[in-house]
């Protein structure tokens, strides 16, 4: 009986080696090949994906909770102590606003009268849905985020997210309760937009890196640091003129944009319903690279 | 004498917690910390669950439970589905074949063992995205990402320590 028994392990024990070895093989192989088949097919793990992340939302959410509520407490005590310059700066911009405030007046009467000259027909409404930011989960080499708004709510895929400093991105995936945000500096992000001062058309990369870049201008188009991009609305998708960012550098390499919202401190952000879905057909997998 | 029925069961629900722990990893992975910058370089934590539990349990870290936490981790973080499984897989691969060779050694060489692992990883994570999307992408982030990853494995061994000797002792 035992000589039976240690025989068996004896044959038994390489086999299971051998199983093993054939498994991981095998494993490392479906592993490349899912690679393979979501770079052919895009759109094919949308889905799975939306569950995954509707499934650990709510855990998310729980978990994120206290964690904001730390963050706006750290805030607070930080701007508690920054209080005296704080209130210096903001009488200087208070004085500066007021300028402002004449000069929009002055435009909102004569762009009132220029419109009723022309019988111009005003934007669609644009509706949104708040949302809070739960996983923020990008790693080194993808920015995404997770919000805690999904198709329930009324988002929908290719949607912009905004705050009110401006455009962080769009809407990639959507589930039940949570969506997926593609934010502007991701790989795959191409956002349409116009330089405010001089209405040039052009297109809004994400690098991966810190910057933007803007490409796909028609040539000899000057652009200088410091000229503001906004959303131009082409493809009907993302209403024209939020703010995107600011030309930080022209060089060799390209023309850097420095987007206005900085993702990492969101914690509560809008999706804007335009109320069209788009003429673009928005791509939710990696490597759509425009060239 | 056979063990009982709920021995067995009470075995099998310990036996599960160094997949679950490593679960556990991914989902702290998302949580957003509001830290500027912190998302891009946070700490690969399942790559430590991996190859601490191949070092020390392989038998309680099989492939298939590897590569599902590679494919969770892949649709939580937005990559390209079966990178990160096939990257963990490599990770258990390099595991499982050092590991006679950490037997008897101390601390800091399982730790070196585990830099040189997570930094191949790192790599070919980076090139398989680079290849993935046809450009060089940015590797910055990735460099700070590897050296927290290596600052956090010892906090994180020293609990997995603490956890078989609590729950995980071969009786």
């Amino acid at each position: 009986m035992n000589d039976r028994e240690r025989s068996i392990s004896r044959i038994a024990a390489p086999v299971r080696t051998f199983a093993q070895k054939f498994v991981y093989i095998g494993l490392i192989v479906a592993a490349a090949a899912l690679m393979l088949f979501g770079k052919i097919e895009p759109a094919a793990f949308e889905r799975a994906r939306a569950q995954v992340t509707d499934a650990i939302a709510p855990i998310l959410d729980a978990v994120s909770r206290p964690l904001d509520y730390i963050h706006d407490a750290v805030g607070e005590g930080k701007s508690l102590l920054a209080l005296r310059e704080e209130n210096a700066r903001l009488r200087i911009a208070q004085d500066h606003l007021l300028q402002w405030q004449a000069i929009a007046r002055k435009l909102e009467t004569e762009n009132k009268a220029l419109r009723d000259l022309l019988n111009f027909v005003p934007a669609v409404g644009t509706e949104t849905v708040s949302a809070r930011v739960i996983g923020d989960s990008g790693g080194a080499f993808a920015r995404t985020m997770i919000l805690s708004a999904g198709s329930r709510e009324g988002v929908r895929k290719g949607q912009a997210v905004i705050t009110g400093a401006g455009l962080i991105g769009r809407v990639q995936e959507v589930g039940l309760r949570s969506s997926r945000l593609l934010l502007l500096a991701d790989l795959n992000s191409r956002v349409p937009v116009v330089i405010e001062s001089s209405r040039v058309r052009g297109v809004v990369a994400g690098t991966n890196g810190e910057t933007l870049r803007l490409v796909h201008l028609p040539p000899d188009v000057v652009a200088a640091p410091g000229d503001r991009i906004v959303t131009s609305g082409h493809g009907g998708a993302l209403p024209p003129g939020i703010p995107v960012g600011i030309v930080a550098a022209v060089g060799e390499a390209g023309i850097e944009v420095e987007p206005f919202v900085d993702p990492a401190r969101l914690e509560v952000v809008q999706v804007l319903d335009y109320g069209l879905d788009g003429i673009i057909e928005f791509k939710a997998g990696r490597g759509n690279k425009v060239k | 004498m056979k063990p009982s029925f709920w021995h067995r069961v009470d075995r099998f629900a310990r036996d599960l917690t160094p997949f679950a722990l490593t679960l556990m990893l991914l989902v702290i992975n998302a949580i957003p910390f509001h830290i500027p910058g912190f998302a891009q370089v946070a700490p690969l934590l399942p790559l430590i669950g991996i190859y601490f539990w191949a070092v020390y349990r392989p038998d309680l870290m099989p492939a298939a439970a590897v590569f599902l936490i590679g494919i969770l981790h892949d649709f939580l973080s937005g990559l390209p589905v079966g990178v990160s499984a096939l990257i963990f897989l490599v990770v258990l691969g390099a595991a499982l074949a050092q590991r006679s060779f950490f037997f008897g050694k101390s601390f800091i060489i399982v730790w070196l063992g585990f830099m040189m692992v997570a930094g191949g990883a790192l790599t070919l994570e980076w090139f398989l995205l680079s290849i993935f999307v046809g450009d060089l992408v940015h590797a910055r982030s990735a460099i700070y990402q590897f050296g927290l990853t290596a600052a956090v494995f010892p906090f994180l061994a020293w609990l997995f320590t603490r956890w078989q000797l609590a729950f995980l002792q071969v009786d």
